[in-house]
């Protein structure tokens, strides 16, 4: 491995989140943007090529170390780290629309959902998956929710842009005008 | 005028249970009876689903029920409004199915999107991060503008809204006052004295449950006309004299 490389390894051993490349370019003046890209990609085949236990993954806006998925069952059994709990559906739901819609208050959520969410947002708050962006314009000026870099990380997603556009869903919604169904 | 085009379906067909908790709300329910009754969205059989939807929400729990029965009624205020006869020629007819059949895409759309993040999710959960907790060492300045997000700020609120709201308790210990037992031992006193204070009557080391007894069992006697009670300025000593009338009885 280059010198290059090793340091980013040590830096994103020692890092609690990802590291965006803006970050590891600050590791060492000299190198080039380009040249610190490269060494990513270094570190990251040599972790995929020689056979290690961890991999290099870019998500939440940056690059972190990962274990192997396939490891994950025999680390929880000898409890040296226990796996996040699932979302129930209808966190995952909530967020969904949060991640879509953001930012967006509470009402045009349980408008979508058609039940009440004010628990589930607060849990969804709590986990560090949604935060309170800014404040609505209307009645009361509600509190209006973004996803997190938290989230991000979550789901293994590099950016927003990643989860596929609305037009892009199997279910793409009819435009406004095509909504008046005319039966035959 | 034109017929709702309704789908002729045997309103007797094998009904089963279902357990409600799986689904996460009406438009949910609604989905997987559509679904059921692979019927086409852009055209549901609105009185045969509504009916089919109220007797689901007949075997939810009342917690849960006031989101299910909003959806019911809305149900059956389209299935009234289908009814409504229309002029021969009305070419600009809007479906009062057209928000419904909006919301329920949008909602599926929402489902689309579920169903990859439960994919990510699921992928993501079995890779460990390093475990590292760092140890704060930002030292911010006295004098430096307070930088406080408006969510930590919310959630500083709450926690001490949380802490605060924890009531103190006291044990209170059911203590019965012995009122009959006063007047005895006052009687006993006024017996032998012709008056008496309420010094006499009460040490001063008297548990609170016996203040109240004696005062009690005072104002008991004063109304039976046993004793007169007087005091000749605020706050001086109250004087007990035995009753004029009941000696002469």
């Amino acid at each position: 491995m280059t010198p290059l490389a090793k340091l980013l390894e040590a830096a994103l051993f020692a890092a609690a989140r990802p590291i965006s490349l803006e970050a590891l370019a600050a590791l060492d003046s000299e190198a080039s943007p380009a040249a610190v890209s490269a060494a990513v990609d270094e570190l990251r085949e040599h972790y995929d090529l020689d056979g290690h236990g961890v991999e290099l993954v870019e998500q939440g806006g940056g690059w972190q170390i990962l274990t192997r998925a396939e490891f994950a069952e025999a680390i929880e059994r000898a409890q040296v780290a226990v796996r996040p709990q699932r979302l129930s559906a209808a966190a995952l739901e909530t967020l969904a629309i949060v991640a879509y819609r953001q930012p967006i208050g509470r009402a045009e959520i349980e408008e979508i959902r058609g039940v009440a969410v004010g628990s589930v947002l607060k849990s969804l708050h709590e986990r560090g998956l949604i935060d309170i962006v800014g404040r609505g314009e209307g009645v009361g000026r509600p509190l209006l929710y973004g996803t997190t870099s938290q989230f991000l990380e979550q789901f293994a997603l590099r950016h927003l842009e990643e989860l596929p556009r609305a037009d892009e869903l199997a279910i793409a919604l009819r435009g406004a005008g095509n909504n008046a169904v005319v039966p035959e | 005028m034109i017929a709702p085009n309704f789908r002729t379906v045997q309103a007797e067909g094998p009904s089963f249970v279902v357990e409600l908790s799986q689904f996460t709300g009406p438009l949910d329910l609604l989905l997987s009876l559509i679904r059921d009754e692979q019927v086409d969205i852009y055209d549901i059989p609105i009185a045969r689903v509504a009916e089919q939807f109220l007797a689901r929400v007949g075997t939810l729990g009342l917690d849960e029920a006031a989101d299910y029965l909003e959806m019911a009624a809305r149900l059956l205020r389209i299935k009234a409004q289908m009814l409504l006869p229309r002029a021969d020629g009305e070419d600009t007819w809007e479906d009062p199915r057209a928000e419904l059949v909006r919301r329920l895409l949008e909602y599926q759309q929402m489902r689309e999107i579920v169903d990859l993040l439960e994919r990510r999710g699921e992928e993501r959960r079995h890779r460990f991060p390093r475990r590292f907790v760092p140890v704060s060492v930002d030292i911010t300045p006295l004098n430096a503008p307070l930088a406080l997000a408006l969510g930590d700020l919310l959630g500083a609120v709450d926690r001490v809204l949380r802490t605060s709201r924890e009531p103190t308790l006291h044990e209170v210990i059911p203590r019965a006052l012995d009122v009959a037992g006063a007047m005895t031992s006052i009687r006993a006193v006024i017996a032998m004295r012709r008056h008496c204070r309420w010094s006499d009557l009460v040490g001063t080391d008297a548990e609170p449950w016996q203040i109240l007894s004696v005062l009690l069992a005072l104002l008991e006697m004063a109304k039976l006309g046993e004793l007169q009670l007087a005091q000749h300025q605020p706050f001086a000593s109250v004087e007990i004299r035995r009753d004029a009338v009941s000696e002469a009885a």
